[in-house]
């Protein structure tokens, strides 16, 4: 559906993207994941025609979008901002593309018709802004951070909207978005950018499971990093050990260079605090010295001999981990596929 | 992000080929300004050019010699009369602009900090006397300080004095109160716009930090209002040395000032390059004027911090 | 300190606003006076200085004068206003703060050493003073208050309206048509009214290049030698005063519904 292939967009000497290659599918929820500056509005701007690449291509449907202004794109955008021309009531922001009126009902909007744009709140902002680009019937939908400017709540009952909305029209919705957990929600695939480079394509659960790199791993959420070294390397696997965990074999991580030492890493919430006489295939034991109340979960972290550094785990509170007294002494479960080498 | 989504300022280049010329954005910004700024190098630039041109040639009634010469410059810096009104145009102008400066700030700290919900109604209110005619606003001034005025015939009506008072017009400080009244709110506005400026969390935290009221008023809202002071005394300061109106009106002959002798050399005098000079050399003396109070300025805003 | 500060400010402001107004009170309380000489105490109520001013033939010509001057020269400002305006707010290019600099340069000139070089520039070059010579230097003048008016209408819109605009499918000229000509609309009226204000009240550019059509200030100018002309020019002033104070107004309304319109949105989320 788009092709973005070998896109660069310099400003001067500083590359806001660098050789970007990446292929969306059509019927694809594909977000644009990073943090500020990464080069995914950028990225978005330009399959929307605000901007042009320096070099490369962008096709869209097929069709090289080189030369044709936004104005004649088979895309519509969102915008961060919303863009709701104050001006005019939500009936003619919604119609300002097209004079058809269906979308209105589409995203619930019903009876708001009239209503000068100014006096809409933000979910309802939001709404208005999805309509008019949708009643465009696009081929793609851009969204750039649409639901930065909401707060909490709303935002988590507009991405359910959203991801709803996808599946009824069927069409191709790239979003831009800083929010991992919005990202893992909504999307079919997403790309991880760092420094206008993209790090990482790959399924919500693939990205959050076997992160390519170390920033990825950092990006999407706590990780627990340790240095490995390599005992045999060979295929599509190799063999670590550790300094505190098993020896583990791993799926080998991309760009590695085959010997010498790996990064491994595993999340707070593969590892389970083993209350009294349970059991488990691995085990490590530590002492607690520090301890996070959040409500439903606890973050513990614990003192593990052998380690660099203390490891973090998450825990639910469902058997008491929220009253562990610091200075206790605790076996911890793990099991050996949670481990992911990652080059360094 | 954003920003540098945005800041898209560099050429397209080695692509220009596949797009209209005027695609790019420097290309755009440049086309769009253009006839505006044209219309001021034609206008402003041009004539002022010819002004320093003429300032460097000589006259004999009425042909002009067009050999370089600095004759004019010399006339214009040895004869007292020139000195002299060149000297109370400066004088004036410092005193308006300080005057002018130090009522205005009190007003606009009054209105950015105390004005609550009326801030735009108070700034309304006062512009509102400025819109009127300049030449009518130093006129009034006229007939209030007036042997036959408003201030003589009431101060005589209450007893106050007997006859009425020849000392309140046709002097320096009927221009200065007629200038300082006429400049008001081109002072009020900068400082009021730079005090808008200053954050209120900042003159908080002074007073969390131990500083009264005054001190803090000292140490962080007033420096932090320099840049609108500073504006305003140019504003103030720089038309004022070359006014012409109020001197005529209510300067008398002891309010003359340097507008008046270059609007004779140019007029009656008829001696072009004279007034060309004039012009010129006002125009240096109230930009280093300007230039020399905007560093005394910063230097006495540094330390007080 | 504190107690003082805000029982003493509000005295001040209302002091400082006495000192405004007082000069600008006096214009229609004497040009309703029965006597010639503007003293106190008053004499008696007369509309005959007003009536005077209808049998006036210089003065109407030079009322009529003001306004083809100020009609032109609010409209020529205008358009070079928006072409600067736009491109100070819109655009990056190279020398865009030095051509502001010069674009709002006649803000900071001595008014009489401008309307001289001007002066000098169109009689070296042959061309006769008349009311279009004066038009030129008002527009120059009026510029950079109508640059700040507009300046001020196009920083608040935000560019992604114009880039959704183009998003679903408009032309760059519909985009202007549609979306930006209605925002800044009150904002291109509020610097013509501005302007023809400013062209209306503005006396030195006149007074030297107008040559033989003199505009309303001129003509007071004139008139000020006169001692028995005096209530007449201050029920002329009082006019204008009325007149400028309605201009003002209408501009200041449109330029607040403009800037409601531009923070409509912080409004609404609220």
């Amino acid at each position: 559906m788009i092709e973005i292939r070998s896109v660069t967009r310099s400003y001067g000497t500083f590359k806001a993207l660098d050789d970007a290659t990446l292929t969306i599918r059509e019927g694809e929820f594909f977000s644009l994941l990073g943090p500020s500056g990464c080069g995914k509005t950028t990225l978005l701007r330009m399959i929307a025609g605000f901007d042009d690449p320096t070099s490369g291509a962008i096709l869209v449907d097929g069709q090289p979008m080189d030369g044709i202004p936004a104005n004649r794109r088979p895309t519509n955008m969102v915008f961060q901002s919303y863009a709701i021309f104050p001006h005019l009531n939500v009936e003619q922001n919604v119609a300002y593309g097209l004079k058809r009126l269906r979308a209105l009902a589409q995203v619930s909007l019903v009876g708001l018709g009239k209503r000068g744009a100014t006096e809409l709140s933000g979910g309802q902002r939001q709404r208005v802004a999805l309509a008019r680009a949708l009643v465009m019937r696009p081929k793609v939908l851009l969204l750039d951070e649409p639901l930065s400017a909401l707060d909490k709540k709303l935002r988590e009952q507009m991405q359910v909207e959203l991801r709803r909305l996808q599946q009824a029209v069927g069409i191709t919705f790239v979003l831009v978005t800083h929010d991992q957990y919005e990202a893992l929600a909504l999307s079919d695939r997403i790309a991880v950018m760092f420094g206008g480079r993209i790090a990482q394509v790959a399924s919500p659960k693939e990205i959050y499971q076997r992160p390519a790199n170390r920033q990825v791993a950092d990006f999407l959420g706590g990780m627990n990093f340790m240095k490995g070294s390599v005992v045999e390397a060979n295929g599509a696997t190799i063999t670590l050990d550790t300094p505190g965990f098993c020896r583990v074999r791993t799926d080998r991580p991309a760009g590695f260079s085959g010997n010498g030492h790996a990064t491994l890493g595993i999340r707070p919430e593969r590892l389970r605090v083993l209350w009294d006489d349970a059991r488990a295939s691995h085990e490590i034991s530590g002492k607690v010295v520090e301890r996070h109340y959040f409500g439903e979960i606890t973050h513990l972290v614990v003192d593990v001999p052998g380690f660099e550094k203390p490891l973090s785990v998450t825990e639910t509170n469902d058997f008491g981990a929220d009253d562990l007294p610091i200075g206790a002494a605790i076996r911890l479960g793990y099991d050996p596929d949670a481990l992911v080498a990652m080059a360094d | 992000m954003t920003a540098v989504a945005e800041a898209s300022a560099s050429p397209r280049s080695g692509r220009g080929h596949r797009r209209p010329l005027l695609q790019s954005e420097r290309a755009q910004g440049l086309a769009l300004i253009s006839p505006t700024l044209l219309y001021a190098l034609v206008l402003l630039v041009a004539p002022i050019a010819v002004v320093i041109t003429y300032s460097f040639w000589s006259q004999d009634y009425l042909t002009v010699d067009r050999t370089f010469t600095l004759d004019q410059y010399r006339i214009a810096l040895t004869e007292p009369i020139y000195r002299d009104l060149l000297l109370r145009s400066l004088w004036v102008s410092l005193l308006v602009s300080f005057f002018t400066v130090s009522l205005a700030y009190p007003i606009a700290y009054y209105i950015s900090f105390h004005g609550g919900r009326h801030k735009s109604l108070w700034l309304f209110l006062i512009t509102i006397p400025f819109w009127t005619s300049y030449l009518l606003r130093v006129m009034s001034w006229k007939v209030i300080l007036g042997y036959n005025g408003v201030l003589n015939s009431g101060l005589m009506g209450l007893g106050i004095i007997d006859e009425p008072s020849t000392a309140l017009l046709y002097n320096t400080s009927a221009v200065v109160i007629t200038l300082t009244h006429a400049w008001a709110a081109f002072a009020i506005l900068p400082i009021f716009v730079s005090l808008e400026k200053v954050d209120r969390t900042l003159v908080e935290a002074a007073k969390d930090l131990g500083d009264g009221p005054i001190r803090s008023f000292l140490r962080v809202t007033l420096p932090l209002s320099l840049p609108g002071v500073i504006s305003a005394i140019l504003i103030v300061m720089i038309p004022t040395v070359g006014d012409y109106v109020t001197p005529k009106l209510v300067g008398g002959k002891d309010g003359v000032m340097i507008a008046t002798a270059i609007e004779t050399q140019f007029k009656r005098g008829a001696n072009w390059p004279l007034g060309a000079a004039l012009s010129v050399i006002t125009m240096i003396v109230v930009t280093l004027m300007a230039a020399s109070i905007v560093l005394i300025i910063r230097q006495a805003g540094r330390r007080i911090r | 300190m504190k107690a003082i500060l805000s029982k003493w400010l509000p005295a001040y402001a209302f002091l400082y606003i006495v000192f405004l107004y007082l000069p600008v009170i006096f214009l229609p309380i004497f040009s309703v006076n029965t006597s010639a000489v503007p003293k106190f105490p008053l004499t008696g109520f007369t509309w005959k200085w007003y009536v005077e001013l209808t049998n006036t033939p210089a003065l109407t010509t030079a009322a009529w004068n003001s306004l083809v001057v100020g009609i032109t020269a609010s409209i020529l400002a205008t358009i070079l206003g928006i072409c600067a305006a736009r491109a100070i707010t819109r655009y990056r290019f190279p020398g865009r703060t030095a051509a502001s600099g010069l674009i709002m340069a006649p803000l900071v000139l001595p008014e009489i050493i401008l309307a001289i070089s001007l002066l000098i520039v169109m009689l070296s070059l042959g061309l006769e003073l008349s009311l279009f010579t004066v038009v030129l230097g008002h527009v120059l003048i009026c510029i950079p208050y109508s640059v700040t008016v507009l300046n001020a209408g196009f920083e608040g819109f935000d560019r992604s309206l114009e880039e959704a605009s183009a998003d679903l499918g408009e032309s760059s000229f519909g985009t202007f048509r549609r979306v930006t000509l209605p925002m800044v609309a009150p904002a291109i009226i509020s610097s013509l009214l501005v302007s023809f204000t400013i062209s209306l009240d503005e006396f030195i550019m006149a007074f030297f290049l107008a040559g033989t059509d003199a505009t309303l200030p001129v003509y007071i100018w004139g008139q000020l030698r006169f001692a028995a002309k005096l209530p007449g020019v201050l029920a002329l002033g009082t006019l204008l005063l009325v007149g400028s104070f309605v201009l003002l107004t209408i501009a200041e309304a449109l330029r607040r519904r403009a800037e409601r319109r531009v923070q409509g949105k912080g409004v609404a989320i609220a």
